[in-house]
């Protein structure tokens, strides 16, 4: 993970660590991951302790949480979105949809798995993979956790 | 692109391109709402981002396959649409499930149901920037997952529904723990309906705002709780009863003024209304088969109808005999739901428009259906007439495969 960013200074990496903040993607999946993600913020899980925040908009975010296949009308905005990200950046993929396109996968609408898209316009980016259909509010959070970890 | 962006029309109205990705909405979806100064006065969807050609992957699906591909339909209304299908094709075999099925199809069906609500009265809060209703909901929606784990060891997906009946038992040996969270629930709803019913401030916001009259739900065929909330009662659980229904002891809720605080108000009873079903489920349960075992689908077609926590679903099913659908179509809540904006937006301003949007709990996964495959310059190629066009030419081919005259009003 070092080695794919080394311009960040890591006074970067370290204020990173400490609280990243998440912007989250639905591409077109069935909206369960969606729902487990908007759970994590809700008492019982609360991950606002650990300083981890929705953001409003990909140029304020740290890290993508990316939920479902890519359709062919989401591709762009979600290229679009990561290239907002500023760097480190890194991205969660929440769910069987985007680890492998799951359920979906022989769809006529879907043009494959997000990190494949992504990988189309940034050659350094990368994943952390949190499979589950959909994964629970704990197994996200330990994605975010590890992906943490591997930065 | 997840930022609003304003651009200029001419005369002084002005368009606001909200989403795909934007941080009110869970689901990508684009709306375009022109506006006059404050006031909306068009709105426009966009229904491609999500779709995902379920129906078309449900054709090489087997029967037994075909129902845990459903529930990948919509997260929140996974029992819906699976056991929507099995009463198709139920209604297609002419059969009757097994009576402890019927409780168990029931109780899942209950339980999403309180999720769904919950989840909607929490976003209803966080819409209008109540976010304490949005954390309290969401804390209480926690035990109904919890129970449902319990029960079918997922929290939403259960992959329970098959063809004829269920796939696995529930375990009786949690339903003491399950009847203690449903006790629990109760009261913590008691509670939260009250402080919701007695808020000046959630009065204020959402009294008189996205009004429907009967007459518009009639017009638009607006269902479920959104219907009810203007006085429309149908409700398909007792129109139509499958599962156990009518063998329990509860009503349907409506209320008379179609504002978004009624809306609000029938989803916060309907919970109250579940939680009874579910505990009369949990005592009157009988024991038995679960399943008629495989089924043969012969030849034909049925129709299944559930009504979803959004209102009613229909899935109509035909076969050719093999073990996969020759066609399925859903018609998801949703999909009226949602065309009734063209009404009860217009005029209102735009703060009140993202709560009115919500306010019919608009479920775009299950909602988009096209998917704009060839355009020049990001345009759709297609307009009204040549979906007319395209939707009569396909009509006659299959009149054609099925050796009959196409009817005068193809033309
Ligand atoms: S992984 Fe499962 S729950 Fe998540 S979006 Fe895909 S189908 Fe839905």
């Amino acid at each position: 993970m070092a080695n794919a960013t080394p311009r960040v200074p890591s006074l970067f990496l370290k204020a990173l660590k400490k609280s990243p903040w998440v912007f989250h993607v639905g591409t077109s999946g069935c909206n369960n991951c969606d729902i487990e993600i908007a759970d994590c913020l809700t008492p019982r899980y609360d991950i606002e302790r650990f300083g981890m925040k929705l953001a409003g908009s990909p140029r304020h975010a740290d890290v993508m949480l990316i939920t479902g296949p890519v359709s062919r009308a989401c591709r762009e905005p979600l290229q679009q979105a990561w290239l907002e990200m500023p760097r480190p950046r890194a991205a969660v993929m929440v769910g069987a949809c985007a680890c492998s396109m799951g359920a979906y996968k022989d769809a006529y609408s879907v043009t494959g798995p997000p990190d494949k898209v992504l990988l189309e316009v940034d050659p350094d980016a990368r994943f952390v993979y949190v499979p589950g259909c959909p994964p629970k509010p704990e197994t996200i959070i330990m994605g975010i956790v590890k992906l943490l970890g591997a930065l | 692109m997840s930022a609003s962006t304003s651009n200029r029309t001419p005369g002084d109205r002005r368009v606001i391109q909200i989403g795909p990705f934007h941080p009110l909405l869970e689901e990508p979806v684009g709306f375009e709402l022109t506006v006059e100064g404050e006031k909306v006065v068009h709105v426009d969807a966009c229904m491609e981002y999500i779709h995902k050609g379920i129906e078309r992957l449900a054709q090489e699906r087997t029967y037994d396959m075909v129902p845990i591909l459903l529930e990948k339909i919509c997260g929140i209304c996974s029992v819906t649409h699976s056991v929507c299908f099995c009463n198709a094709a139920e209604d297609l075999l002419q059969v009757e499930i097994p009576p402890r099925a019927s409780y168990i199809r029931t109780i899942i069906g209950e339980l999403e149901r309180l999720h769904s609500h919950l989840l909607w009265v929490g976003l209803a809060g966080h819409f209008i920037g109540y976010n304490t209703v949005f954390m309290w909901a969401w804390k209480y929606r926690e035990p109904v997952c919890d129970v449902f784990e319990m029960l079918t060891g997922h929290r939403q997906n259960s992959s329970l529904p098959i063809v004829g009946g269920v796939r696995r038992d529930i375990p009786e040996s949690y339903f003491p723990e399950a009847r203690r969270a449903m006790d629990r629930l109760d009261e913590q709803v008691e509670m939260l309906t009250a402080a919701v019913l007695d808020d000046p401030v959630l009065a204020a916001r959402l009294k008189g705002i996205g009004v429907l009259t009967p007459q518009e739900v009639v017009d638009w065929g607006v269902v479920g709780p959104t219907a009810r909330a203007s006085g429309v009662d149908t409700d398909v659980r007792r129109d139509e009863p499958y599962a156990a229904y009518e063998e329990l002891d509860w009503k349907v809720i409506t209320t008379e003024n179609g504002d978004v605080f009624d809306k609000a108000v029938v989803r916060l009873l309907e919970i109250r209304e579940s939680i009874s079903i579910i505990r009369q489920c949990l005592e009157k349960i009988p024991g038995g088969e679960l399943n008629l075992g495989q089924q043969h689908i012969p030849r034909g077609e049925g129709i299944g109808r559930y009504e979803a926590p959004r209102g009613e679903d229909i899935h109509y099913l035909r076969s050719n005999g093999t073990n996969m659908p020759e066609r399925l179509k859903v018609r998801a809540p949703s999909f009226t739901n949602v065309a009734s904006f063209e009404v009860s937006c217009i005029g209102e301003s735009i703060a009140d428009v993202t709560i009115t949007l919500a306010a019919c709990d608009p479920c775009y996964s299950c909602t988009e259906r096209t998917a704009v495959v060839r355009g020049v310059d990001g345009r759709p190629t297609h307009t009204f007439q040549d979906l007319v066009r395209l939707s009569q030419d396909k009509t006659r081919a299959l009149a054609r495969e099925m050796g009959r005259e196409p009817g005068l009003n193809l033309l």
